[in-house]
């Protein structure tokens, strides 16, 4: 028998993540909750989950359908005008401010692939699994979500370059 | 992708844990999980004047404590092998636990009333171990004494090895049974250890 570690470490290991992944998918406010769940469902299936199995691409994948029961609660209870107010203006820098802003008004598929691939660090194949589609959608979605959040943080470079918001929001594709 | 360097940067900027944020989730998942009943042990390490304890229940009473020696990583790896991986630190489980403890190395306290969970000790050790708190506060009995207490007089050196191996020292007195000469023999937490509990029951 492979011996399956306690939990606590699991939670110490992969705790800061998923949590990172819970804010970047639905914004500070409810990530809270949805990492509660997530490691609460876990740790219920954690004595059946096979031993050697991917235990981050596990959570994220618990973290990913109790974001979802999230984002259609919040739905349920939205104001017809409210476009997230709640995610803006909660974070420390000014244009880390702006991106957060950007990443919450991405489509979901988008904003899940970039969180899965980036901020959790899950290969291609692995975020596909999340999301239930090819390793090929995955990475277009991921593609598609980091161009438009390129437009809204243009960078260094392009800061320093000082180019016309026009012209940057046109331009960069990649 | 090295050119989105500053781009994933900024966004692990943006989702950073707040200052206390993971600690106040850990302590309200181990809450939850003891409510909704799967907090199948929960541990917390406690420190004393022989080091720090890890002492760790489950939803029977405390299922053990250990010394630094026995390494900790080692123990919770091996409650998770033989009770369940579902542990957590954190819950009030081991609240009586401290407490008591605490009066106890205070000298405040001569014996403890919180509920046990036996199941890591099982045949003639067993039985051995049981027998112990029958040695009160501040004596001690002979290996070959607590051999004729648990109805095996010969046995002498098993009652060595169900002291040597008992999963709930302090609590169950293994440092109150010394050699028949009077000389203190070993411990699992350490001569030092027994020592020191020993000279705190005769103050």
């Amino acid at each position: 028998m492979v011996s399956k570690q306690p939990f606590e470490a699991v939670v110490s290991a992969h705790g800061p993540t998923v949590l990172r992944v819970c804010r970047a998918v639905l914004g500070p406010v409810d990530a809270d909750d949805a990492w509660s769940e997530t490691f609460l469902s876990a740790l219920k299936a954690y004595p059946e989950l096979p031993a050697g199995a991917n235990i981050e691409a596990w959570l994220v994948t618990i973290a990913h359908r109790k974001a979802i029961d999230v984002t259609r609660a919040r739905a349920r209870r939205a104001i017809p005008a409210g476009d997230l107010p709640e995610i803006a203006g909660t974070t420390h820098a000014e244009s880390d401010d702006d991106l957060a802003d950007a990443l919450a008004r991405l489509p979901d598929k988008q904003k899940h692939a970039v969180a899965y691939l980036y901020l959790a660090g899950l290969p291609y194949g692995d975020v596909a699994g999340v999301l239930g589609g090819s390793a090929d959608a995955a990475r277009r979605a991921a593609a598609d979500g980091i161009a438009t959040l390129r437009r809204t943080y243009p960078g260094v470079a392009a800061r320093k370059a000082a180019a016309p918001k026009a012209a940057a929001s046109k331009g960069e594709t990649r | 992708m090295n050119t989105n360097d500053d781009l994933i940067s900024g966004l692990a900027r943006s989702t950073d844990a707040a200052p206390g944020q993971l600690t106040g989730l850990r302590a309200r998942l181990a809450d939850a999980a003891q409510r909704d009943g799967i907090l199948d042990v929960a541990y917390r390490i406690i420190d004393s004047p022989v080091g720090p304890l890890l002492v760790a229940a489950t939803e029977a009473g405390l299922v053990r404590v250990a010394y630094t020696s026995e390494n900790h990583d080692a123990v919770l790896q091996s409650l998770a092998d033989r009770i369940s991986p579902r542990i957590l630190s954190g819950s009030a489980r081991l609240d009586n636990v401290a407490r008591e403890l605490g009066e106890y190395f205070d000298g405040h306290r001569q014996s403890f009333d919180v509920p046990l969970d036996w199941r890591l000790s099982a045949g003639f050790r067993s039985i051995v171990l049981h027998h112990l708190p029958e040695i009160g506060y501040g004596d001690t009995a002979s290996y070959a004494a607590v051999a004729r207490l648990a109805g095996h007089p010969k046995a002498v050196r098993a009652v060595g090895s169900a002291c040597a191996t008992n999963p709930l020292p302090v609590i169950v007195p293994c440092h109150r049974v010394v050699r028949s000469d009077g000389s203190m023999g070993g411990y699992l937490g350490g001569v030092a250890a027994k020592r020191a509990l020993l000279t705190l029951e005769a103050a």
